[in-house]
């Protein structure tokens, strides 16, 4: 089975390598698609091979329930992207903002940045796995700045210098990490991997736990995107090419924040003797709940659609957040659950404000109007997605969210309050502006464009059917998830 | 605590750190781009001898390896590309001196008894040794933030972001002897493309904003937002 693992994630690095020569434009499109599926094939085999043994690990790598299923959607959301990019990007290089060695370099760096992602998911040290996201820093920086504007350089600089300092910072908290492992571990070479670590955890030294567990929090939470690190995520996410924003979006915050709960199962393990055995919980409600309210009163005063989406991550990123640091099982299932709808439904909304975008011509949400007149597929898919990411039923995002409050009810009530109000702050916020963009006449002239919606309509099919019923063995899958990291299941 | 009771080569090794701390307010201070870049090449000749001393005392035999990949990279390659870069720029005479040294200079002086404190846990367990390390290579990741805040040239903020590598390179080296080789390497790359990328990034701004300062680059804000 540790085959299927390296095929996951050697399929990308290749693709990339092999990309890289490709000059014809129609041709290195399709075979990104093609690069794409045979990873999402490869990490199916890989979930139906933890399914059957429970976890599959080798050579540096380690998948159980936890990772193997963001690594199915990283796969998924990488390939329906793909699709997506495909006549996007076409159309970006036939109207001149960039130019075909642009674009080469879009294909090489999208499968290189799909690559690191798999490996942060898929490694057990958590040296590499620190390699691995400042990797998709790298991957994804020289592609913020691919349209070459003024505004597109700034964005990049910032995302390079603010994540590059966060996962700096990230990187000292895993040396602190080590320095307490060697009291403890005898094979030093082991002395980072994450099962030895966590077979030690309540052995290590909970100061220095406590001290590398903010340095970490931090640098990762950077790249998760919350308040107040998060500065560089609305830049990057509304210069760089939309396909580029579908997967920051839905896959890389996704990832950081794994690595986040990652190191919070280590850190509770060896708190859980001391006087705060809930101390990382603690930091993660504070951050999570001060990211959730933040990001929903900045949704109101956005003027790019774009921008505005990518405060509605931060937004759940922040909800998320605060769920794990809530522990308990009812909250960790929900937010689990709530990475995938989000992942799913954010990266559909991209795609759609990406036509969005080519049909107005513009960024600006006061220029994108009466989609529904001019495409309907666009304005319906636009409509029915900031539905589902607002959180109305039946989607998946309800089901997640209702599950989250709940969990909030019953440990913290007081919080309740707070999450309902964010949650209202962030509904309203999203439709002032998107009822104009949906409704109404069109400007004289808008065209429709090609657009490729499946993409769009099996992310949001895939959403409403989470939120119908969640299918009995994803239900399982996520519930032997919130066994490993709660140590208490939930069905 | 008493740095007499400490072995020799200990006390080599806090003697040496101390001064790759010296070399961080140098580069703080410095205005002159070409003189910083020299004093960040010292840093990292600095950061080799610290990780030789401990590979000999430790009989690590793979710390001699790393130690040449940070002689290697830091002493050598990237001070080299930032020397190419700058002038090719044309900014070999271009010199910034620090708007308030003095107060900046005190702000690094705070950082590093910040370090010291933080690291008092770590104390505890008589560790004395190990948390002198700790805490100097801790100042040097901080002072090499705070030259990315106070610097706004694009090359004396990669220069912090750089020296800020050196700190975690310190700490990993001298407090846990050495992380273990794959993350040494991957790190190593890491910082390598963030270099070669930086270099494409300097001629990206100046082809944007003409100049290389990059408080010049002010079109993304929230307030840019309502106008």
């Amino acid at each position: 089975m540790i085959r299927a693992v390296y095929i996951t994630v050697a399929t990308p690095l290749a693709g990339a390598l092999v990309l890289a020569g490709v000059r014809r434009l129609a041709v290195a499109g399709w075979l990104n698609i093609m690069v794409c599926s045979v990873t999402f094939v490869a990490a199916l085999t890989l979930a139906a091979g933890v399914a059957r043994d429970g976890v599959v690990a080798g050579s540096g790598f380690r998948i159980d329930a936890f990772n193997v299923y963001l690594l199915v959607l990283t796969a998924f959301v990488g390939m329906t992207t793909s699709v997506f990019s495909r006549p996007y990007m076409r159309h970006v290089c036939i109207s001149g903002r960039t130019t075909e060695r642009g674009m080469r370099l879009y294909h090489v760096m999208f499968q290189a940045f799909l690559f690191t992602m798999l490996l942060a998911l898929s490694t057990d040290n958590l040296g590499v796995l620190w390699v691995a996201i400042e990797g998709a820093t790298l991957a994804t920086v020289l592609l913020v700045s691919l349209y070459r504007t003024p505004e597109a350089v700034e964005a990049a600089w910032k995302y390079f210098i603010l994540c590059g300092v966060g996962i700096a910072l990230a990187l000292f908290g895993t040396v602190l990490l080590y320095f307490a492992a060697q009291h403890v571990v005898t094979d030093l070479s082991m002395g980072l991997t994450w099962s030895t670590l966590y077979g030690v955890a309540s052995q290590l030294q909970p100061s220095i736990m406590n001290l590398a567990f903010v340095f970490l929090l931090v640098g990762y939470g950077t790249k998760v995107g919350l308040v107040p690190m998060h500065q560089w995520l609305p830049d990057a996410h509304s210069e760089g090419p939309t396909p580029m924003s579908a997967v920051l979006s839905g896959l890389l915050l996704n990832v950081a924040l794994y690595a986040v709960v990652r190191l919070k199962m280590l850190v509770d393990g060896s708190l859980a003797v001391t006087d705060s055995p809930h101390l990382a919980g603690y930091l993660l409600m504070g951050f999570g709940m001060t990211s959730f309210l933040v990001a929903g009163l900045f949704l109101h005063r956005q003027r790019d659609i774009k921008r505005m989406f990518s405060y509605s991550s931060i937004e759940h990123m922040g909800l998320m957040t605060f769920a794990f640091g809530l522990g308990g099982p009812l909250a960790t299932f929900g937010a689990l659950l709530h990475m995938l709808v989000h992942s799913l439904t954010k990266s559909a909304i991209f795609v759609t404000v990406g036509h969005a975008t080519h049909i107005a011509n513009t960024q600006s949400i006061d220029h994108i109007r009466g989609l529904i007149r001019t495409q309907p597929a666009v304005g319906w898919g636009l409509l029915l997605g900031v539905a589902a990411i607002a959180g109305f039923p039946p989607f998946g995002v309800f089901t997640s969210e209702f599950l989250l409050l709940t969990a909030t009810m019953q440990s913290q009530p007081w919080f309740t309050l707070a999450l309902l109000t964010g949650l209202t702050v962030a509904f309203a916020g999203l439709f002032r502006h998107l009822h104009p963009m949906v409704y109404g006449p069109a400007p004289v002239g808008q065209q429709p464009v090609p657009a490729n919606m499946l993409p769009v309509m099996i992310h949001l099919g895939l959403v409403l059917w989470l939120g119908l019923s969640i299918p009995a063995f994803l239900a399982s899958w996520l519930d032997r998830a919130t066994g490993l990291i709660t140590g208490i299941h939930l069905l | 605590m008493n740095l007499e009771q400490l072995p020799v080569l200990q006390q080599l090794m806090v003697v040496l750190a101390a001064v790759a701390l010296f070399t961080s307010f140098v580069l703080l201070e410095q205005a002159r781009l070409v003189s910083a870049i020299h004093a960040f090449a010292w840093q990292g000749v600095l950061v080799t001898l610290v990780t030789v001393v401990v590979a000999s005392s430790g009989g690590r035999a793979h710390l001699f390896f790393s130690a040449a990949l940070t002689l290697g990279l830091k002493a050598l390659l990237i001070p080299w590309m930032l020397h190419r870069l700058v002038r090719e720029l044309e900014l070999d005479r271009h010199s910034e001196p620090l708007q308030r040294p003095a107060l900046v200079i005190m702000a690094a002086v705070v950082l590093v008894i910040f370090s010291y404190w933080l690291v008092l846990p770590i104390v505890q367990q008589e560790l004395t040794f190990t948390r002198n390390i700790v805490a100097v290579s801790l100042a040097v990741v901080l002072i090499g933030l705070l030259m990315m805040v106070v610097r706004k040239q694009a090359v004396a903020q990669v220069l912090g972001f750089m020296s800020m590598e050196n700190g975690l390179f310190l700490a990993a080296v001298s407090a846990t002897g050495g992380m273990p080789l794959i993350v040494e390497l991957g790190v190593a790359f890491d910082v390598l493309v963030a270099m070669v990328l930086f270099g494409v990034f300097f001629f990206q701004i100046r082809e944007s904003i003409d100049t290389l300062n990059v408080d010049r680059m002010n079109r993304l804000t929230e307030r840019g937002d309502d106008a």
